[in-house]
């Protein structure tokens, strides 16, 4: 294995032309993802995270600095990636087989062949007995398996994740995850995943990015040393666990409460206005 | 009560049947849904008989008023207008058989709709999905919906005769711009992540365009053709009434000319009689198409 990241954020920035003048959405970020290696990203809410992942996958261009993947600068969206986004975006006239069926369909595998390999991922992320339902008759938490079946199908080498798991219920969370994880070891891919909980980021992850208030950048890395394979039940309760949830804790507090100061600020700002 | 017996016997045997074969929940979404099934039906009962008791008394009374009180001469009368449906239908008109009068009307408006639409919904998305497009074409699309259409008719008399060709263009063009704009909006419309996702997934952009666009302009266009039919069936009549040698549209004209207000109501309520059987058959249409939606008032998914 080649330790050459295959995604690389170079003082990567993003703005956004706004109601209120140019908004800078992330300002000069700079990471490195390893092949293989699972990254989650916490930081304060609307600080950049989810648009720091649309520069990933090329659905946006950066506004200055440099995103690579695989080596080559981003145009268009990238070879292998998979992006599961924040928002509802499955397809609500596709039966869940007909979602998860659609990208090997687009990549134009026969539809029969296609179909095969959907009920497989449907099966897996507990689908199983629902193939024939449209979006409206499925739960929040539902369509949220059957968006990430529809992006593990296509078995991508990049897979981003955007709070993939926070509409499940503790329960169902927690097998998802697991699920995750098994399916991960065995796919090689790298993961950016982005999450607010920060027990899911150290109780998947390889390593944790703390972003700081809006605009994001990368304010700390921190390892995460725990063995493999874990059971995400049982890796919460060490004192290893504990310990690491501290050291990031202390760090995004920090910028939580920033967030919160500049929404003030903001809100006051407006009411002066 | 003996003859009784045999019956109670058999019924307390099929109860046993039953729950043996079913759980209690079972049993309670069997009773659920006969309920409901009862009060449904029994609303719609008496919703039917109000329409009815509604078209009654108001015939009724145009009736009477006609006979006793109005001349009929200018208002007709049910009575009136039903001989001469009846006339139309067993002796003919004096234009010739009913039944071509009718065919004619329908072919000219169901080509003019089948052109419309077609070209309505093609030219709508392509202009919905391209910014450049539609920036050029904006003001010519807002000029041409801004002209009477109705006056068109007497322009494709000149243009294209008197026969078919003049009033398949009147109808075409009554549809066109219905169906247009609401194929727009569709295609404008579309949620981006929707389109997001289906490229991330692997979708190049024909694909987006019909497995994405297509389908989500679905609804915004099938609503629209409802009402465009009824525009179809319009441009047709209005463009026989302005020069023909048959259709509804003549015989209404025909009607006018003799002063025969009778003849002009039997010709309103046949068209009105095809729009509604139309309207039925894309209702039909449409549920089939967008068996996705959920239901909208909920009414079909809960008890
Ligand atoms: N297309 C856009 N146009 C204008 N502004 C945008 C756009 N997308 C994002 N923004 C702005 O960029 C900032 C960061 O948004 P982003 O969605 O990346 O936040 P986030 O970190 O994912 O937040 P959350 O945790 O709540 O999902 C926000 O202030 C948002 O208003
Ligand atoms: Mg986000």
């Amino acid at each position: 294995m080649t330790d050459d990241p295959v995604i690389r954020l170079r003082g990567a920035t993003k703005r956004f032309r706004g109601a209120s003048g140019v908004h800078t959405a992330v300002h000069d970020l700079t990471m490195d993802v390893r092949p293989g290696e699972f990254v989650a990203v916490v930081g304060p809410t609307g600080c950049g995270k989810s648009t720091t992942l649309s520069l990933v996958s090329g659905l946006e261009p950066a506004s200055a600095g440099e995103v690579l993947v695989r080596g080559e600068p981003v145009r268009g969206i990238p070879a292998g990636v998979g992006y599961m986004f924040q928002q509802d975006a499955i397809q609500p006239w596709r039966s869940v087989l007909d979602n998860v069926a659609a990208g090997p369909r687009w990549r134009g595998t026969p539809k029969a062949q296609a179909r095969e390999l959907a009920r497989g991922w449907v099966e897996r992320v507990g689908l199983g007995g629902f193939e024939g339902y449209y979006p409206h008759q499925l739960s929040g938490g539902m369509r949220k398996r059957v968006a990430l079946a529809q992006t593990l199908v296509n078995e991508p080498e990049i897979l981003l994740m955007d709070e993939p798991f926070s509409a499940l219920d503790v329960q169902t969370r927690g097998l998802m995850q697991d699920e995750l994880l098994r399916l991960w070891a065995g796919s090689g891919a790298a993961v950016i995943f982005v999450t607010h909980d920060l027990e899911e980021a150290i109780a998947l992850a390889d390593r944790v990015v703390v972003m700081t208030a809006a605009p994001a950048t990368v304010k700390a890395s921190f390892d995460v040393p725990l063995a493999r394979p874990r059971d995400v039940e049982e890796v919460r309760l060490t004192a290893e666990f504990l310990d690491i949830y501290r050291e990031v804790w202390d760090s995004l507090r920090e910028e939580v409460a920033r967030s919160r100061e500049q929404a003030v600020k903001a809100e006051g700002g407006r009411r002066v206005a | 009560m003996s003859h009784d017996a045999p019956d109670a016997g058999a019924a307390m045997a099929a109860a046993a049947q039953m729950t043996a074969l079913r759980t209690p929940s079972d049993l309670d979404n069997a009773a659920a849904i006969a309920a409901a099934g009862t009060a449904s039906r029994r609303r719609r009962a008496v919703v039917w008989t109000v329409r009815v008791a509604a078209i009654v008394a108001w015939l009724v009374s145009w009736e009477v008023s006609a006979t006793y009180w109005i001349d009929p001469f200018y208002y007709s009368k049910p009575s009136a207008i039903w001989h001469r449906l009846v006339d139309w239908f067993t002796k003919g008109t004096a234009q010739g058989s009913i039944w071509t009068q009718i065919a004619a009307t329908l072919e000219e408006a169901v080509i003019g709709f089948v052109l419309g639409a077609i070209l309505g919904v093609v030219l709508g998305i392509l202009l919905g999905r391209s910014r450049f497009l539609s920036d050029v074409c904006a003001p010519f699309i807002k000029a041409a919906n801004a002209v009477p259409r109705i006056v068109l008719a007497s322009l494709f008399v000149i243009w294209f005769g008197l026969g078919m060709s003049s009033k398949i263009a009147t109808a075409l063009v009554l549809v066109f711009f219905a169906v247009f704009f609401n194929a727009f909006q569709g295609a404008r419309e579309v949620d981006r992540n929707l389109i997001n996702n289906a490229r991330i997934l692997g979708a190049s952009r024909t694909q987006v365009l019909t497995s994405i666009v297509v389908p989500s302009a679905t609804s915004w266009i099938l609503a629209s053709l409802h009402a465009a039919f009824g525009f179809a069936l319009i441009g047709a009549v209005v463009g026989e009434y302005t020069g023909a040698d048959r259709g509804l549209g003549l015989l209404i004209a025909t009607a006018q000319g003799s002063f025969d207000a009778a003849g002009i109501y039997a010709g309103m309520i046949i068209t009105t009689v095809i729009a509604l059987l139309a309207e039925w058959l894309l209702g039909g249409l449409e549920n089939r198409l967008l068996r996705w939606r959920p239901p909208v008032a909920g009414a079909e998914a809960q008890i």
